[in-house]
């Protein structure tokens, strides 16, 4: 926290001084912004993706509904074998709208439709205490925070409050899969699941 | 004074002390806290060497002044000693250290192996923290890790201490006795944003927080106010970040540089007017300290002052906020003055004793 106040005398230097010092002096420096470096320098379709959280989950419902009515479809065709196609389509969609990175566990609706993933900390739970005054990343210093945009982004929602529940740690063994498939599938199973357990009720009620 | 001190085990000064009942941990920092006294905590600056005296001298400095010393985990991504070794080294001699745990280096399993490596050397605080970006530091090339964040690794810490269980459900045979910390910042945007922030935390385990540097006391005021509202002041205890600036220059040079620390101008102003910068910055500092320990819900100051730390006592002194209590100091024990008395003669008499003479003394 406090490691970064200068030396108080000018001859005493850090190590991170030197490091720079002894970098090789060249016009082309791309190793100089940070590790977390990306290609794309634009953020106009995530910030407005941002801008209209609202519309984006009312949509995300009607979407996750649709879903979960093709249930059988998937379960006929088999979720192992619909996952290929769906994942293409899902990384390109998502991948435009918000950057999304397929962590495979998607809480878009929980960060005011601003993807966490994108943050070079990849914090799940809020901003990290390093935001600019300007409200841009530490790390990043020309990206707007993820999580300023994130909060900015949920008190538009109708679930404000989404945005206060503590997130697990992802699932890395989750990456690269999709969201949508695995979400439906849970919902199916949570439905089939209560069902049974209807079913069950009545069935010892009629035979009490 | 030879003889036994308030918070400290009788049985040796590195081991922990008896369980409270509504404590979760065997440490001294949250005794004092829970006991209402205002605590006083500081950062020790982690040596860039290999030699156990370096962290001990460090540590003197602090000796009588505060409750507990924050181990630094590599803090500003710069590489120092580890805090689980400082930890090591000062829980041998009876300090309370808080170690501090960053995300960036560490996956959960490496973090969760700590945390128990930690609390079985005696560490009874522990600081979740996020971790700076790599690229602050003087090693930017290296692969930042950030598996968990702070809050899950918060959860991953309270989980191993109230259920006994790793985070992939696996029995722990002992859980670690933890006094559970985090950071604010409530400084830096989405100010709305922050007193929840700190709510999530509590959620997840956190039961003191340690603030980034406060040099704005108003805007202080204004978060501690909601924090209140919201009724967190209860359920953790806040303690406040302080430290004093060396000169205008650092001051100016931190606000451009160092991303979540908010200097306003007053301050640079009144640096700026000063003959002595130093002197000014030690007494900013102090009015500081004596303006927030005012503010309700307030349990405390933490005291960071890199490159300053012979100034850590002086603040201490000066504010007043110990109010005549002295926290754990490592002094001479009653054992220990035995020993000396005992073995002095073999250090300093060159006798050469037969066993038949020895036989006649011990009669």
């Amino acid at each position: 926290m406090s490691e970064t106040i200068p030396a108080k005398e000018g001859p005493a230097v850090t190590q991170a001084t030197l490091v720079k010092k002894a970098a090789p002096k060249s016009d082309y420096k791309p190793a100089d912004v940070s590790p977390q470096r990306r290609v794309q320098r634009s953020f106009a379709v995530r910030l407005w993706s941002v801008r209209h959280s609202r519309l984006l989950e009312w949509f995300y419902a009607k979407f996750a509904d649709m879903f979960l009515l093709l249930h059988p479809l998937w379960k006929g065709i088999g979720y192992g074998r619909v996952e290929g196609p769906i994942k293409f389509v899902e990384k390109r969609v998502k991948g435009f709208m918000f950057d999304c990175r397929m962590c495979g566990q998607c809480i878009l609706s929980s960060t005011g439709m601003s993807c966490p993933m994108n943050c070079p900390k990849q914090l799940r739970n809020g901003p990290c205490g390093g935001v600019r005054a300007n409200g841009n990343c530490e790390v990043e210093p020309d990206m707007p925070c993820v999580w300023v945009k994130a909060w900015e982004g949920s008190q538009n929602m109708v679930h404000s409050d989404r945005i206060l529940t503590v997130q697990k740690p992802v699932d890395q063994s989750l990456r690269e899969t999709s969201a949508w498939l695995r979400v439906t599938a849970q919902a199916a199973t949570a439905r089939e699941a209560a069902a049974a357990a209807k079913n069950g009720a009545a069935n010892t009620g009629a035979s009490a | 004074m030879i003889g036994r001190q308030r918070d400290e085990n009788p049985a040796g000064i590195d081991l922990p002390l008896e369980p409270l009942p509504g404590h979760t941990s065997r440490g001294r920092l949250e005794r004092v806290l829970r006991r209402g006294e205002f605590a006083v905590t500081t950062e020790l600056n982690p040596p860039d060497s290999a030699d156990p005296e370096d962290v001990y001298n460090r540590a003197k400095i602090f000796d009588g002044w505060v409750d507990a010393i924050n181990a630094v985990d590599a803090s500003g991504a710069n590489c120092h000693m580890s805090s689980v070794g400082i930890c090591a080294l000062l829980t041998r001699m009876g300090y309370a250290p808080i170690m501090q745990i960053a995300c960036r280096d560490k996956n959960r399993i490496a973090i969760q192996g700590d945390v128990l490596g930690g609390a079985a050397m005696g560490v009874a605080n522990m600081l979740c923290l996020t971790g700076d970006g790599v690229q602050a530091g003087d090693q930017p090339g290296a692969k930042p890790v950030f598996d968990l964040d702070c809050m899950s690794l918060l959860e991953t810490c309270r989980i191993m201490r109230d259920n006994g269980k790793f985070l992939s459900g696996r029995k722990l045979t002992t859980p670690p006795q933890l006094f559970l910390g985090a950071a604010i910042n409530p400084f830096a945007p989405p100010i709305d944003f922050r007193p929840h922030r700190l709510g999530k935390k509590i959620a997840s385990g956190a039961q003191f927080v340690q603030s980034q540097y406060c040099f704005d006391v108003p805007m202080f005021r204004t978060y501690m106010q909601k924090v209140r509202d919201l009724g967190y002041t209860e359920k953790c205890f806040i303690l406040v970040g302080v430290g004093p600036l060396a000169s205008a220059k650092t001051a100016k040079w931190i606000r451009s540089n160092v991303p979540g620390i908010h200097i306003p101008d007053s301050v640079i102003k009144r640096l700026e007017g000063a003959q002595d910068q130093k002197k000014e910055g030690k007494q900013l500092c102090i009015d500081i300290i004596n303006e927030v320990k005012e503010v309700s819900g307030v349990s405390g100051v933490h005291v960071m002052a890199y490159r300053q730390e012979e100034y850590v006592a002086e603040i201490v002194d000066e504010s007043g906020v110990l109010k005549g209590r002295q926290p754990w100091k490592r002094e001479i024990r009653r054992d220990d003055q035995l020993v000396a008395d005992r073995l002095d003669s073999i250090l300093h008499d060159d006798i050469t004793e037969t066993q038949v003479d020895m036989v006649k003394t011990a009669h």
